[in-house]
C-alpha cells in the first residue's frame, strides 16, 4: 500500500518536473527543475534497493553535471529570453507528431512483451564472495566488467581534455 | 509503527533543534575565542561573560527588516539560503554521536557517500544566490565560490576513498567499528588523508584561509551581499552548521568517533565511565576549536593560489595516498 | 490497489523518455536540448534499474554506471562545444547556428 502510493505520488513528481523542464521559459528555473527531477530519480533508485546507484545519481547527476550546466548558463548570461514557441520556422507540430508516435513504439513494445509471460532468463546464481548491494556491484565492475570500467575511466579523460581545450580562451 | 517512524521523528526534532542551538553558541564560540587570541574579550555585556549574545544575536537578525531587490527573481532568492541550510543539516541524519542506538538517526549502508552527495547540493544555494541577486559583485563572488567549492569536493572525495579502502566499508558506524577492531584510531595510518580532509574540508565550508568569497575586504560581502534579516542568518547559520559537519566527519573518520584512546587495550579501562557521546562531543569540541585558531592565526589565500592548492597539489597526493593504501591493504 | 510490477518502472520510464524526445525536437534553445537528452538518459537508467530489481541481477546497475560515466563526459564536451561557439556568435539558439564557418 505504502509503496503504490510512494510510487504514484514519485511518477507524478518525476514527469511533471520533467514536463516543467521541457517548458519553462527562463533557463534558470529549468535547471532547477531538472536538478529536482534528478533527486525524485534518486528516491526511485533507493526503492528499487539500488542504494549505491541512488547516491552516485545526486553525486555525479545532480551534484556535478547539473552544476556546470548552471555555471555554463552563467557565463552565456542568459535571461529569460521570450522564445516564441509559435515561430513558422519550428515545424513544432512535426515534432509533437514524432514524439507521439515514439511513445507509441514503446507502448507497442510493452504491450508485445508482457503479453507473452516469457521465462525469465535464468541468471546465473552467480555466488557472490561478498554481501551487499556497492560491494557486489564493485566486485562486478572488477571482474566481469574491468575492460568497459578501464574504457570509461579513458573516455571520462578525453572527455576532460576535450572540455578543457574547446572551452579556453584563445589568447 | 512506534519504532519506524515516531522514534526517528522525535530524533529528528532533537537533532535539528540541537544543532541550530549548537550553531548560535559556535558564533559566540568564535567570537570569543578569536578575541582571547587578540589579547581581547570579545562579547561581555549580555550575559554573564556575554554568554546570552547567542540567543540575542538570532533575535537581532529575525527582527531586521527583509529586503529584497527590485530586479532580483523572487523565487530564487528565496529558495538559495534554503538550499544552502538544509543539505547542512540533512548530512546529521547518518552521523553516529554515541555507541548506542540512541545516539544516531539511521545508519544507511552507504553512509560517507551519502554525506559527499549531499554537501555537493550545497553549491546550489551559493550559485543562486549571486544569480538571483541579479547584481554583478555577488554574481562574481558566487561563480568563484562555487568553483572552489566544487575543486575541493575533488580533492576530499578522492581522499575519502583511501579512508573506505582502509575501513572496508562505507557506513559511518561500519568504520567506526573498523577502528575498535583494529585497535587505533585511524589518524594513525592515514596521517596525510587527515590532513588533506583538513584542508578540504576549510576550503568546503568557505572557512578562512580559503573564504575569499566571503570575505568583506574582497567582494564587497560576496555572495550574500544583497541578502538581509532571516535570509542572511539562513547562510551564516548554514556555514556554521557546515563547519560542525566537517568536525563530526572528521571525528568519525579518523578519531574514533565516541571511541576512547586505545579502545582495546585493557589498561585503560577505567576511562569507561565516561560515556561514548562524551568523548565523541569533547573530540567535536576540539576540531572546532582548531577551526576558529586557524581562522585566528593565517592570512587569506589568494584566488588563484587557492584553484593552485586544489587542483596541482591535493589531488595529486590524494590520488598518491589512494594508491599507497590499496598497495599496503593488498600486501598486509 | 495494483501491485507495483517492473511494467509500472518501464511505463514511467517510456513516459520520461518521450518528454525528452519532445523537448529536443521543440525547443529551440541549445542548453534546454541538453538537458532533455540528460531526462531521456535518465528514463533509460529507472528502466535498467528497474529490470536489475526483478531479475536480481546486479548487470544492469552495472550498465547504469556506464551511462551516467558516458552522461558526464558528454555533458562536459557539449557544454565546452556551447561555450566554443558562444564566445563567436553570441546566440543559443540553434536556428542560428546553422553555419560551419564564419
Amino acid at each position: 500500500m505504502a509503496e503504490t502510493i510512494g510510487f504514484y505520488t514519485l511518477s507524478v513528481l518525476i514527469l511533471g518536473l520533467a514536463v516543467l523542464v521541457v517548458t519553462a521559459k527562463n533557463t534558470v528555473h529549468s535547471i532547477l527543475f531538472l536538478v529536482m527531477n534528478f533527486l525524485c530519480v534518486a528516491v526511485v533508485y533507493v526503492v528499487l534497493q539500488a542504494e549505491f546507484l541512488a547516491v552516485i545519481q545526486v553525486l555525479v547527476y545532480a551534484g556535478g553535471i547539473v552544476v556546470l550546466y548552471l555555471i555554463v548558463v552563467m557565463l552565456v548570461n542568459l535571461k529569460g529570453e521570450a522564445e516564441a514557441h509559435q515561430d513558422p520556422r519550428r515545424l513544432s507540430v512535426i515534432g509533437l507528431a514524432l514524439a507521439g508516435a515514439v511513445l507509441l513504439e514503446l507502448a507497442g513494445i510493452l504491450v508485445y512483451s508482457s503479453g507473452s509471460d516469457a521465462t525469465v532468463p535464468s541468471s546465473e546464481a552467480v555466488a557472490f564472495p561478498v554481501q551487499g548491494n556497492v560491494e557486489e556491484l564493485g566486485w562486478l565492475l572488477y571482474t566481469d566488467y574491468l575492460i568497459p570500467f578501464e574504457v570509461a575511466s579513458v573516455l571520462l579523460l578525453v572527455a576532460m581534455i576535450g572540455a578543457i581545450l574547446l572551452a579556453r580562451r584563445e589568447v | 509503527m512506534i519504532d519506524t517512524i515516531v522514534i526517528p521523528l522525535l530524533k529528528i526534532a532533537v537533532l535539528v533543534n540541537g544543532v541550530l542551538v549548537a550553531v548560535t553558541f559556535t558564533v559566540l564560540m568564535e567570537r570569543k575565542v578569536i578575541a582571547w587570541a587578540q589579547s581581547r574579550l570579545g562579547p561581555m555585556r549580555v550575559g554573564p561573560y556575554g554568554i546570552l549574545q547567542a540567543i540575542v544575536d538570532p533575535i537581532k537578525l529575525i527582527l531586521k527588516e527583509d529586503i529584497t531587490p527590485a530586479k532580483a527573481d523572487k523565487w530564487m532568492f528565496t529558495l538559495a539560503p534554503i538550499l544552502s541550510l538544509v543539505p547542512a543539516l540533512v548530512v546529521f541524519a547518518v552521523v553516529p554521536f554515541g555507541g548506542d542506538e540512541l545516539f544516531y538517526v539511521t545508519d544507511i549502508n552507504v553512509g560517507l557517500l551519502f554525506i559527499i552527495a549531499v554537501t555537493s547540493i550545497g553549491v546550489y544555494g551559493i550559485i543562486l544566490a549571486g544569480w538571483a541577486s541579479n547584481s554583478k559583485y555577488p554574481l562574481l563572488a558566487s561563480l568563484r565560490a562555487s568553483a572552489q567549492l566544487i575543486s575541493y569536493e575533488i580533492a576530499v572525495t578522492m581522499t575519502l576513498v583511501s579512508v573506505i579502502l582502509t575501513a572496508g566499508t562505507l557506513s559511518m558506524i561500519g568504520i567506526v567499528e573498523a577502528q575498535q577492531e583494529a585497535g587505533f584510531w585511524f589518524f594513525f595510518v592515514q596521517p596525510v588523508a587527515f590532513v588533506l580532509v583538513l584542508i578540504g574540508g576549510l576550503a568546503e565550508t568557505n572557512r578562512a584561509p580559503f573564504d575569499m568569497p566571503e570575505a568583506e575586504q574582497e567582494l564587497t560581502g560576496g555572495f550574500h551581499t544583497e541578502y538581509s534579516g532571516m535570509r542572511f542568518s539562513m547562510f551564516f547559520l548554514a556555514e556554521y552548521a557546515n563547519m560542525l559537519v566537517i568536525s563530526a566527519v572528521v571525528v568519525v573518520l579518523f578519531w574514533g568517533g565516541w571511541l576512547r584512546p586505545f579502545p582495546n587495550v585493557a589498561a585503560l579501562s577505567f576511562l569507561d565511565f565516561i560515556p561514548s557521546w562524551v568523548w565523541f562531543f569533547g573530540k567535536m569540541f576540539g576540531f572546532l576549536y582548531l577551526f576558529i585558531w586557524i581562522r585566528a592565526t593565517l592570512p587569506r589565500y589568494r584566488y588563484d593560489q587557492l584553484m593552485r592548492l586544489g587542483w596541482k597539489v591535493l589531488i595529486p597526493i590524494a590520488i598518491g595516498n589512494i594508491v599507497v593504501t590499496a598497495v599496503v591493504k593488498v600486501l598486509l | 490497489m495494483m501491485e507495483i510490477t517492473t511494467v509500472h518502472y518501464t511505463v514511467l520510464s517510456a513516459a520520461l523518455f518521450s518528454i525528452g524526445v519532445i523537448g529536443v525536437l521543440v525547443r529551440r534553445n541549445i542548453i534546454i536540448i541538453f538537458m532533455a537528452i540528460e531526462l531521456m538518459l535518465n528514463a533509460v537508467n529507472i528502466n535498467l534499474v528497474a529490470h536489475a530489481h526483478r531479475l536480481e541481477n546486479l548487470v544492469g546497475e552495472v550498465f547504469v554506471v556506464f551511462v551516467i560515466a558516458v552522461a558526464a563526459a558528454e555533458a562536459a564536451v557539449g557544454l565546452g562545444i556551447i561555450l566554443a561557439f558562444f564566445r563567436n556568435k553570441e546566440t543559443v539558439n540553434i536556428d542560428e547556428m546553422n553555419v560551419m564557418r564564419w
